[in-house]
């Protein structure tokens, strides 16, 4: 450690750091634009300056400066403070005024800064320099006149989203960030660039001129748009989500969020389920809470439990799924499945079907081999996290799969299965490079678990892990990477068909009379028999409700307490930020009120009952955000029979990664995405 | 410069570098270690424009060669661009067959460059600057220091200097090149290099040991 002193107070900062952190360190404010801790030092901005003792009498950037043993600095002295407001000066000379009309107004560092640190008047009576606005696409709006050229931007870009597309082109006065030819950020997490961004240069196109950030009401919470689990906070006015931010998980996603989970919430308002309907003569009528429930239960009444079925979506929240899952077994019904996929999984150990490695863990790792999986789609965060460990160097990684460009560079093995009895046996070159490696691990998509050969593919996964040293008693380096939000929790609290209990394609099939579907919508609805009565219990007027029966509005995930487990198996609480539109209720308190018609009252009236219910079913559930590292001493791997693996390549579960869910499907924003970038002609036509 | 690939000229469909600049693309990379090739990016915008010049008699710099650049040196295209819009020495549109460098800093400025420029406006028949003529021949930019002041005002013609230049001067230059003719660059007034002009001024009675 090296012993700074920062204004009279003595810290011990790590060799290596610099000014500015010894500074925070010793918890003096130093204001900055282009430094950011998880970006690499430019140090152009000159906004950090502060003196230091026996060095060149002179303001120096702190950013940039290393800390050196016994130095003194000072934050406060009147040669910083006027060297401050010179450099403050000198940014806004270019900086137009237009805070009343600029959407980071209220929540803009230069803004503050210039409150903080700048002079009280400007002399500057020129003219000021205007630059042309750059298309970047449908989801993050430029007015670069506001840039301050610090080159945030830039950065993020080039090294945490791996796309380096944006760049500052011409010099001195005529300087501009943009893309020189105009084309719009092909990256899944592009939104962070509006987050980055110290000033109003980027800021987000579908949020522009919707509200002041003193308007919002802040709710903290985590995301389901994938099974990440990012944390987040969600800003309302009213009744209405307006945006959503990423709130920082140091565990999940850093300070980044994606695309989608950031800009769907628009679909929250659009297709909104808001009252009961009903069936009658063939035609959808809307109905009373009563009348619905009157509905469900004289159908229920008499039908035999195996001919009742129930199939959770992939936004469930644990809570609702636990409530089915009683009310389906008070109802005498096996029939359960949240694996909308098909997806084979072996739930005898959690480590079969979790991330076990952890998203942090990824920074440890130095081989990776991707298994039927797209990381940039499934999981852009988990992708995100590869990348920041194979900039860090020293990292190899393999896919088996489709060709894809990750952002960085990954060995693409070829797209045959077969591949694994290769890696397995040692014949393949880079079982070399996983046999050599310290901590290797695998990361299996679920959508390679949804082929029929699923199973096997699992076994031979696991069998490869454990023949290549990735399952020790410190490291764990099997990993199922989980796309819907809902399928840990699934798993954990075992909605999955009992004994002799029909599975997805049992009930899709016509093997059961009445099918409760919680916001399933990613199933072939149709497939369901004509005769089987569907209730559909979901927010969206989606897939699912276009096929049932009756139809039970019932709240997103912005709507209502609930719990959920990313693919880690890392139990996350959601919070309720706004009230769900019209009739609609948080989804177990409908399950709870439906089974005191039916006559199977649930035993639990409030959720804190039902949380404590579902401790009692799994005791995961008790351990909120918290979610120890462990090993795997225990090598048997999982039924299936690792050498049945087919020959059918595997496909991307994520084609489209903008369309995914109710929620993103109901969502303009998402659906501009889907045309730039989705869309194969469209694309080739932009070039 | 300010202006970008969306500007008002059309930029090529396509551009490969022909069997000369690869000759010199392949010397070029070979200087640089291995793994470091990106270093070379300069050089090769360098060849890049000097090839536009041969093959349209246009010495610039298009974006698909910038493309093609970072093709070649394995990074990402907006680093060409960078680089290529960063430096005045390269032209990012087209400029005439005679792309016509005018300083006008202090020095030359107090030494006539308005002359200099107010003839080459009336000889070529430009208005502005970045403007190309009529026949494709002559364009003019305003330029920064040169790094010949003692030779002031300079007019750089392409890659060559004509220095000590006057109103005069310019318009014969100026002619001779629309006739096909090159006149010999540097000093126009006659003087060697910078020399005093009429010869040496001091020193003249210094003898030298030559005869001897």
């Amino acid at each position: 450690m090296v012993k700074v002193t920062v204004d009279g107070i003595d810290v011990d900062v790590p060799p290596g750091s610099n000014v500015l952190q010894a500074c925070e360190a010793a918890g003096k404010e130093v204001p900055r634009f282009c430094y950011h801790e998880r970006l690499s030092v430019a140090g152009n901005c000159r906004m950090c300056l502060v003196e230091i003792e026996k060095a060149p009498p002179k303001p120096f950037a702190s950013c940039a400066y290393p800390v050196a043993e016994g130095m003194v600095v000072h934050t406060d002295t009147p040669m910083v403070v006027k060297a401050r407001q010179g450099v403050m000066e000198f940014l806004l000379i270019n900086h137009p005024l237009d805070c009343p009309i600029c959407d980071q107004g209220g929540e803009c560092d230069l803004q503050d800064q210039a409150v903080g640190y700048g002079r009280d008047t400007s002399r500057y009576d020129e003219h000021k320099r205007a630059v042309k606005d750059k298309n970047l696409g449908p989801l993050v709006k430029t007015v670069m006149t506001r840039c301050i050229h610090c080159t945030r931007c830039i950065r993020f870009s080039a090294e945490i989203a791996g796309v380096p597309e944006l760049g500052a082109t011409a010099r001195g006065e005529t300087m501009e960030v943009g893309t020189y030819v105009e084309k719009a950020l092909s990256s899944e997490l592009s939104g962070n660039l509006i987050d980055i961004c110290p000033v109003g240069a980027l800021t987000s196109k579908p949020y522009a001129f919707v509200a002041r950030p003193w308007e919002l009401n802040k709710t903290d919470s985590v995301d389901v748009l994938d099974a990440v689990g990012a944390a987040i906070r969600v800003d309302a006015r009213g009744p209405e989500v307006l945006r959503v931010l990423p709130r920082l998980n140091e565990d999940v996603n850093e300070e980044w969020l994606a695309d989608k989970s950031r800009f769907a919430v628009d679909g929250l308002k659009r297709r909104r389920l808001d009252s009961c309907w009903v069936k009658r003569d063939g035609r959808m009528v809307k109905a009373s809470w009563t009348e619905a429930f009157a509905a469900i239960a004289a159908r229920v009444q008499g039908v035999a439990g195996d001919k009742i079925g129930a199939i959770a979506g992939n936004l469930a929240d644990a809570e609702s799924m636990l409530a089915l899952k009683d009310l389906m077994s008070a109802l005498g019904s096996q029939n359960l499945d949240c694996r909308q996929d098909g997806a084979d999984t072996d739930v005898f150990r959690r480590d079969f079907y979790t991330f076990n490695t952890s998203i942090a863990g990824i920074e440890e790792a130095d081989a990776i081999l991707l298994v039927g999986t797209n990381p940039r789609t499934e999981a852009p965060l988990v992708n995100a996290r590869i990348r920041k460990r194979w900039l860090a160097g020293g990292l190899t990684v393999a896919a088996i799969g489709p060709e894809l460009d990750l952002t960085y560079p990954a060995q693409m093995l070829g797209n045959a299965p077969a591949l694994l009895a290769g890696l397995r046996d040692g014949s393949h070159p880079f079982a070399g490079v996983l046999k050599g490696a310290k901590k290797p691990m695998l990361i299996l998509g679920a959508g390679a678990l949804a082929r029929p050969d699923g199973a096997a593919i699992l076994a031979a996964c696991w069998a490869l892990a454990a023949g290549s040293h990735m399952l020790t008693p410190e490291w764990h380096g099997f990993n199922v990477l989980h796309h819907a939000a809902s399928r840990v929790g699934g798993l954990d609290l075992g909605f999955l068909p009992g004994k002799g209990g029909k599975g997805l394609s049992a009930m899709v099939g016509g093997g059961v009379d009445v099918l409760w579907l919680l916001g399933a919508d990613e199933i072939d609805t149709a497939k369901i028999g004509a005769n089987t009565f569907v209730v559909y219990q979901g927010h969206h007027g989606d897939r699912g409700a276009a096929r049932a029966d009756v139809i039970l509005p019932g709240a997103a995930y912005t709507e209502k307490n609930g719990t959920y487990v990313n693919t880690e198996g890392r139990v996350q609480r959601g919070q309720l930020a706004v009230y769900p539109p019209g009739e609609a209720r948080p989804d177990w308190a409908i399950i709870r009120a439906f089974s005191a018609v039916a006559g199977k009252t649930l035993p639990y009236d409030s959720i804190e009952a039902l949380r404590a219910r579902l401790e009692q079913t799994n005791p995961v559930f008790a351990r909120v955000d918290i979610l120890p590292r462990f090993g795997c001493t225990d090598l048997t791997g999982p039924a299936g029979d690792a050498s049945a693996v087919a020959a059918a390549p595997f496909v991307s579960p994520v084609p489209n990664y903008y369309q995914t869910d109710p929620i993103s499907r109901a969502s303009p924003t998402m659906a501009e995405c889907t045309e730039t970038f989705a869309t194969p002609a469209r694309a080739a036509a932009a070039e | 410069m300010a202006e970008t690939a969306t500007a008002a000229f059309e930029q090529p469909e396509s551009f490969a570098f022909d069997a000369e600049s690869q000759a010199e693309i392949a010397t070029t990379i070979a200087k640089y270690p291995a793994g470091k090739q990106a270093s070379g990016v300069l050089p090769l915008l360098w060849i890049a424009q000097r090839q536009m010049g041969r093959q349209t008699n246009s010495a610039w710099v298009p974006v698909k060669a910038m493309d093609e650049i970072a093709r070649i040196l394995e990074i990402a295209p907006i680093r060409v661009y960078e680089v290529c819009t960063f430096y005045l020495m390269f032209n990012t549109a087209p400029v005439g067959k005679f792309h016509l460098q005018l300083c006008t800093t202090t020095p030359c400025w107090l030494r006539g460059s308005d002359d200099v420029v107010a003839a080459c406006r009336s000889a070529t028949g430009l208005n502005g600057w970045k403007e190309i003529s009529a026949d494709g021949l002559f364009s003019m930019t305003e330029v920064e220091c040169l790094g010949a002041c003692v030779n002031a005002p300079i007019l750089q013609v392409n890659d060559d200097f004509y220095e000590d230049m006057d109103a005069e001067k310019t318009k014969a230059l100026i002619e001779a090149l629309r006739r096909g003719e090159i006149p010999k660059p540097g000093s126009m007034s006659g003087r060697q290099t910078s020399a005093p002009d009429g010869g040496p001024i001091t020193l003249t009675t210094l003898s030298f040991a030559k005869a001897q």
